[in-house]
């Protein structure tokens, strides 16, 4: 027990360093992957059906094949035509999925708000872009956080399958050492340890942002 | 035509295979303020909706201030910003404050500057008798205080008439007055008002003209004097002894 916490504060910077890069991996992912879920939501709302289709289509995509081989597709495939390293393929390949299941959120939140609050905009004259962004989307985005706070969360712990496309995060870099010192167990634990911390972190946060946003309930 | 602000000339209107608005006739004249009454799913709210295109007829023709208006053709939203309407549920945008609903479509939509929206914000605030719940947010309000927010939310846009569709139904009995209130004060203005209520005394008071609307027609229409006294039509008298 006590070599396992002295194992777990000597590899501290090695996993600080690897946990830097978990990070970044979520962090830009999910932050891509709400301007696409925003996108394809808005396509979805659109009552244009060959808009609809294209956005059930990339939806269907996402949701009908694994992660790891959405990832591994941007990595082999994407380096063919266009040389970007394993970080921005995993953190491609992070964003084009979560894309999916953040306009199914979007969507979501943006229908639930009631139908009185457009046309009490569209009453008042605006037209409907600006009843969408000044009425609706505020609204809704509010409503979206919890779901989203839980998305970033599973973006956070999927960004261990970048570990196959040799990205050193929190994962790759528990692997990598359990295959050097033939002790697989330590290792993942400690990296499992990471994880938590990390994802202890980011409950805080989420809660501190719903408290916020809830000022007018 | 005359001063009518709105005529409505066989209208209809259909939700799938019903048949909710059947060849009507309707005109309001200008500083007129007219109430249609009748049992719900006669029509009423359906025809109140029709006049600024939240709904869309199926067909007749609608002119607003002697031009027809073709749906098509018409910038809607010029048309909306001088018809203002009060909702049952009074529709108040909950993530702004009650002077933030007031402000948001003058200077959204009409660009008033920021400064003076927020003065005369202030100001209609001030008359429907909200001056201090400015900075409040809806959720801390009563039915009737929202009612009267929504009511200066429509004002804020300086229409030449007003729709209410069943303004006070949603409330506590207790907070009914002061919203009848509030559009009596409005209708002495010389206001030109549609009221969709089942408030028979304010009908009575403040109606120059009393519509009553069955199955989708206007069975009767008249002075309040004339429906509530001497209705000539059974449906009418059926009604009113129904509910007085």
């Amino acid at each position: 027990m006590i070599d396992f916490f002295e194992t777990l504060l000597n590899s501290s910077d090695v996993f600080l360093k690897a946990a830097q890069w978990t990070l970044a991996l979520t962090v830009i992912s999910i932050f891509i992957a709400v301007f696409i879920g925003l996108f394809f939501a808005f396509l979805k709302i659109s009552n244009i059906k060959p808009l609809e289709w294209i956005a059930n289509a990339y939806i269907y995509l996402v949701r009908g094949t694994p992660l790891i081989v959405q990832i591994f597709i941007f990595y082999y495939g994407l380096t063919e035509i266009w040389m970007i390293n394993a970080f921005w393929s995993a953190a491609l390949g992070l964003a084009f999925h979560n894309g999916a299941y953040i306009a199914e959120i979007f969507r979501g939140s943006i229908q639930s708000i009631g139908k009185g609050q457009s046309e009490a905009g569209r009453s008042l004259g605006m037209n409907r872009a600006t009843t969408m962004r000044r009425i609706i989307l505020p609204q809704a985005l509010r409503r979206a956080m919890p779901p989203l706070g839980n998305q970033f969360i599973i973006g956070l712990k999927d960004s261990s399958l970048a570990a196959f496309i040799g990205v050193a995060e929190l994962f790759g870099v528990s692997t990598t050492k359990g295959a050097n010192t033939f002790d697989y167990m330590t290792w993942l634990l400690v990296g499992a340890i990471w994880y938590l911390i990390l994802v202890f972190i980011v409950t805080l946060l989420m809660n501190v942002v719903e408290k916020k946003m809830a000022a007018s309930d | 035509m005359g001063n009518n602000m709105i005529e409505v000339n066989k209208l209809n209107k259909y939700f799938g295979d019903l048949h909710v608005l059947k060849d009507i006739d309707f005109e309001v004249q200008e500083k007129e303020v007219v109430v249609l009454i009748g049992a719900s799913g006669s029509g009423k709210s359906t025809l109140l909706r029709c006049l600024n295109f939240l709904e869309m007829k199926n067909s007749g023709e609608i002119f607003l201030w002697g031009d027809e208006v073709n749906p098509k053709k018409e910038n809607l939203n010029q048309v909306r910003q001088k018809i203002g309407m009060v909702f049952q549920h009074f529709n108040l945008f909950p993530h702004k404050t009650v002077l933030e609903n007031v402000i948001e479509a003058p200077t959204q939509v009409k660009k008033v500057a920021k400064s003076e929206a927020i003065n005369e914000g202030n100001e209609l605030l001030e008359k429907v008798g909200l001056g201090d719940k400015t900075d409040v947010y809806p959720s801390k309000l009563s039915g009737g205080q929202k009612q009267r927010v929504a009511i200066a939310r429509s004002l804020a846009m300086k229409p030449e008439i007003m729709l209410f569709d069943e303004p006070t139904s949603a409330l506590d009995p207790e907070l009914v007055g002061e919203v009848l209130q509030t559009m009596k004060d409005l209708a002495h203005e010389g206001m030109t008002m549609v009221v969709v209520t089942h408030e028979m005394g304010f009908a009575r008071e403040v109606a120059d003209r009393v519509v009553y609307m069955h199955d989708g027609k206007i069975v009767e229409s008249g002075a309040p004097n004339d429906i509530f006294e001497n209705p000539r039509e059974e449906r009418t008298q059926a009604f009113l002894s129904s509910i007085l």
